[in-house]
């Protein structure tokens, strides 16, 4: 009779559907119970057979080759090409006149606004009943754990002698762009450490530096095309540390 | 499970559409069971998506609005329209045994390759397309929801019931050749 509750859920869990909480329940409800695990098994066999007999048809060339050719994106045509280059030097003059007052005044805008979501992505994380997805002390678990989940790699530091404990890290998404995410441990707290790629644009063209908004203090940098972010309700010279390891390691 | 999206804004409709390319025409082989037809509606897909790019929203999933067109044009086609009679079915219960909660890895173990395919053939579409869309495909509960646009509770039971769907055929075609 135990086993209704977890039976409705067995689809969702050899689908991967489950979050991590329940997942983790369902696992260990699957270590105990040998009816719910060979139901699981059955179900995983099902999938995979499913899948092998399913990649079975390969299209001709010729079509491929039809339909390349009636998507193809077409060459810019040239007149426009010379317009572009007589025009862009005038308008351009005239844009950068406008944008170089408006730009101050934006600049702070913008930063307030990345830092607050940075803020948010923390303290949201933090209050989640699963804050990381790979849970583990070390880097080189929670490194090659990225691989393939977001498009580019880092370093990540040597803990041993220093104060902070990495507590493992989650996939993150800022103004639509994937990152990394790890929360540190320091003293009891929480540090979140974000990574981006440094595309030129925000969140990564924000000038570098120290910020402090509401209890959170903000330290960021560019390095090696990546963007680092390291939030905290800690002192600035913590922040300033774990940033200092960070730099170091790469 | 989240699949990280390209920036579509940046990116042309050739770049994106293209890398789908054989896996479309796997899913409209598997719609039409015809070659001559898969290529139409391959063809129709990209032509349709080409026209209507502008009205795709950058930031949306372009997989699921490629297949949503694929799969639409399929209904709209001959051989689809026949292919509705099995989805209008689909808040009829009876239409598949009562569950069996024995478990069978031993059949599937034995189910060849060749078994299967042909009871993914025999299926319904909509049990048919769900279990591509999931297994082949590997989408998501909320991709395949986008897909098909039906609502996530719905992708959850129709799985389920296409999966028992697929057992029983594998179960009656096993049975009739070794005697079972």
């Amino acid at each position: 009779m135990a086993c209704e509750q977890w039976h409705s859920k067995l689809d969702a869990y050899v689908d991967g559907e489950l979050d991590l909480a329940e997942a983790n329940t369902m696992g260990a409800h699957l270590r105990a119970c040998s009816a719910c695990a060979a139901e699981v098994l059955e179900r995983v066999q099902m999938k995979r057979s499913v899948e092998t007999a399913g990649k079975r048809y390969v299209a001709s060339s010729e079509l491929r080759n039809r339909i390349a050719k009636s998507v193809a994106t077409k060459p810019r045509r040239k007149s426009a090409a010379l317009w572009t280059i007589l025009a862009v030097p005038a308008i351009s003059v005239l844009i950068v006149s406008v944008a170089v007052n408006f730009y101050v005044g934006r600049e702070n805008e913008r930063r307030q606004r990345v830092f607050s979501e940075l803020a948010d992505l923390h303290v949201a994380a933090l209050a989640s009943a699963a804050p990381v997805d790979v849970v583990s002390t070390d880097r080189h678990t929670v490194k090659p754990w990225f691989q393939g989940r977001i498009p580019f790699g880092f370093n990540l530091p040597e803990l041993q002698g220093s104060e902070f404990t990495l507590l493992g890290g989650r996939v993150t998404y800022l103004a639509q762009t994937p990152g990394a995410h790890l929360i540190y441990q320091v003293r009891k707290h929480e540090v979140s450490v974000f990574i981006f790629q440094d595309r030129g644009e925000e969140p990564a063209s924000l000038a570098s530096g120290p910020v402090h908004i509401v209890s959170f203090n903000v330290e960021n940098w560019t390095q090696n095309g990546l963007r680092y972010f390291v939030v905290g309700d800690v002192s600035a010279d913590v922040i300033q540390a774990l940033s200092k390891l960070l730099r170091d390691a790469q | 499970m989240k699949v990280p999206e390209e920036p579509v804004s940046a990116a042309t409709f050739e770049e994106l559409a293209m890398p789908l390319f054989d896996q479309l025409y796997n899913f409209a082989r598997w719609l039409t069971q015809d070659t001559a037809e898969a290529e139409d509606l391959v063809q129709e897909t990209y032509a349709k998506a080409l026209r209507g790019f502008s009205s795709f929203q950058a930031g949306t999933n372009f997989r699921a609005w490629m297949y949503r067109i694929l799969r639409n044009s399929f209904l709209s086609s001959r051989t689809g329209l026949k292919s509705t009679v099995a989805i209008d079915g689909e808040a009829d219960e009876s239409l598949l045994p009562a569950e069996t909660t024995t478990p069978e890895s031993i059949l599937i173990q034995h189910a060849d390759r060749e078994q299967v395919r042909q009871a993914l053939a025999d299926l319904p579409v909509p049990f048919r397309e769900i279990l591509l869309l999931c297994e082949v495909e590997e989408m998501s509960y909320q991709e395949i929801a986008e897909t098909i646009a039906i609502p996530m509770g719905t992708v959850m039971s129709r799985l389920s019931r296409a999966r028992k769907a697929l057992r029983n055929l594998l179960r009656t075609n096993q049975g009739g050749r070794h005697g079972l």
